[in-house]
């Protein structure tokens, strides 16, 4: 379980100082599946980086399993089990898909990195000796880095954006990748998505916006508040769902 | 006949942990001190300036000759050896010089290679440098390379460079005449107070010559890297140039292109880039466990690989 308590993040910008998050408090639970959500921008991607210690709260706290590790750097975050697919991945020169993948399995002896290239949609005949270079495309390179998190054994996997350069044919199997790892591991998952079908993967829908926690739901109730604003407002200018009787508050 | 030292230096120059199959030549201190030549290989001695003759008769398929030399003592060191590959062989040369100072003078080796590779013939050439010794006198190495490449040819260099050598300028001349082909790879680590330049010409002579050169170089501390890298068409040909450097801390790195076309048929690029480790790098080795020293070292592993 992955707990975090009243985090705060203000991070020094090319205008001052800008709060990036606000009074953040979530709990999240092992073998579930979390989906956040929310407009660019908002926060989501900055969440994710509070978990995995790239960034470091300005107050607030961060436990896992309730043991406190706001103050741990990534590195060791990442041997405690916390692990991150990045929404753009870097590019390696010389640095080949297999030695990726082997590194990030570090003693995990049950994984197999064909398998897991299979998973992703890859064929590993093709790419384990290929070098992660400007070769690869944005969504070949996604894809290692979703095996990259595939072949760990964690106890936290936030994934950022996983569907960005995914194509339709691939999208199946990246839905159902996540089912799986959410049937063969306590893996608590985060995904960072816009895409309904990976929403509704979810155990929960967290919306992000403004640096906030604005909302958590699940995926019918946040999926049908859509559907009902698409079709009550025909202004798309920024109306919202606010419930109730009118439901959509619509300025046209 | 070999010590510790010579052992340990002939396996970083020429991965030899024993006596080597085929022909070889070893060289210490600036002696010949072991050879072995095969029926179709044949390695003979200069007469007129220190050096050898290594004549691969044509047809020889599959067979190799190693040249490795190695220096244990401040002194200074100059040969001259020459390659005949005859025509429509295929071998390998492993060359290399590995330098052990633990002396306050200065440990010099200078080597003219000059290769003829002959109609249809494959040479694959490595050669590996490598200093150590904990004297304070300099490990100087300054190896130049020129080589002839007939009809139909080809060869592919790997020059490696790794560790420890204070000062080198390399210099490499080739020449290409029709479908010749040629294919350098270089791999350059500097560190401390070193001094590194390598300077590589390429003239492709002939009609559908082709070249690339892979250059890929590290320099770290207070080093200094030169590259001059120059490719001249003078037929239809094709010539690529790929130039990447990582650099660090206060080192310095230039890396000068020159691309000339003589015939407008010819196609040369040139690429060459500078830059430090991106930080995104270092952040993804880290989120899979990696700390921030093992995520550099397997950067720039990989890299220099």
């Amino acid at each position: 379980m992955l707990q975090l308590k009243n985090v705060n993040l203000t991070l020094e910008g090319e205008q001052g100082k800008k709060q990036i998050l606000k009074d953040i408090s979530l709990t999240l639970e092992k073998n579930k599946i979390y989906v956040m959500t929310g407009p660019n921008g908002g926060g989501k991607s900055s969440i994710a980086k509070i978990i995995m210690g790239i960034y470091q709260p300005t107050d607030g706290q961060i436990l896992l399993e309730g043991e406190d590790i706001s103050t741990l750097g990534v590195s060791e975050r990442a041997r405690l089990g916390i692990g991150y697919a990045f929404q753009q991945p870097p590019r390696f020169k010389g640095i080949k898909v297999k030695d990726v993948l082997e590194l990030a399995a570090g003693d995990n002896a049950k994984v197999n990195i064909c398998d897991l290239l299979y998973d992703v949609g890859l064929c590993s005949q093709d790419y384990l000796d290929r070098e992660i270079d400007a070769s690869f495309s944005g969504g070949e390179l996604k894809r290692v880095e979703i095996a990259s998190i595939l072949a760990r054994k964690l106890k936290v996997a936030v994934f950022d954006e996983p569907e960005a350069g995914i194509d339709l044919w691939s999208f199946q199997k990246l839905t159902e990748t996540f089912e799986n790892l959410n049937h063969m591991s306590d893996t608590t998952i985060v995904i960072i998505s816009h895409q309904e079908r990976i929403l509704r993967l979810a155990h929960q829908v967290i919306v992000v916006s403004e640096g906030m926690i604005s909302e958590i739901t699940t995926p019918d109730k946040f999926l049908g508040e859509i559907e009902k604003l698409e079709t009550d407002c025909r202004c798309k200018n920024n109306c919202t769902f606010i419930g109730g009787r009118t439901d959509v508050q619509c300025d046209r | 006949m070999f010590n510790v030292i010579d052992k340990k230096m002939l396996a970083a120059v020429a991965d030899l942990h024993g006596i080597p199959q085929g022909a070889y030549n070893i060289r210490k201190n600036g002696q010949g001190v072991e050879r072995n030549t095969t029926a179709n290989i044949d390695i003979v001695t200069k007469k007129d300036k220190p050096g050898i003759d290594i004549i691969v008769k044509p047809g020889t398929k599959n067979e190799s000759v190693h040249i490795p030399v190695i220096l244990s003592q401040g002194m200074s060191d100059m040969v001259y050896n020459t390659f005949e590959i005859g025509e429509g062989s295929d071998v390998l040369v492993v060359a290399g010089c590995g330098i052990h100072n633990s002396s306050s003078q200065t440990a010099q080796h200078d080597g003219i290679h000059e290769f003829f590779i002959r109609r249809g013939a494959r040479m694959k050439y490595v050669e590996k440098h490598y200093g150590e010794g904990d004297g304070s006198g300099q490990k100087v190495l300054n190896p130049k390379t020129i080589i002839e490449i007939e009809e139909g040819g080809s060869a592919e260099l790997e020059m490696i460079q790794i560790e420890g050598v204070d000062q080198t300028v390399r210099d490499t001349e080739v020449r290409l005449h029709k479908n010749a082909r040629l294919i350098v790879t270089e791999r350059l680590l500097t560190t401390s107070g070193q001094n590194a330049e390598s300077n590589i010409t390429v003239e492709l002579i002939g009609e559908g010559a082709t070249a690339q050169i892979l250059s890929r170089s590290v320099a770290r501390d207070d080093s200094v890297q030169v590259f001059h890298l120059n490719m001249r068409g003078y037929a239809p040909c094709r010539g690529h140039i790929q130039c990447d450097s990582i650099i660090m801390d206060k080192a310095r790195v230039s890396s000068i292109p020159e691309i000339t076309a003589y015939h407008s048929e010819a196609e040369l690029v040139h690429e060459a880039a500078i830059g430090r480790i991106a930080s995104e790098q270092l952040m993804k080795l880290m989120t899979l466990g990696l700390t921030e020293e093992e995520a550099e070292n397997t950067i720039l592993k990989g890299f220099l690989a």
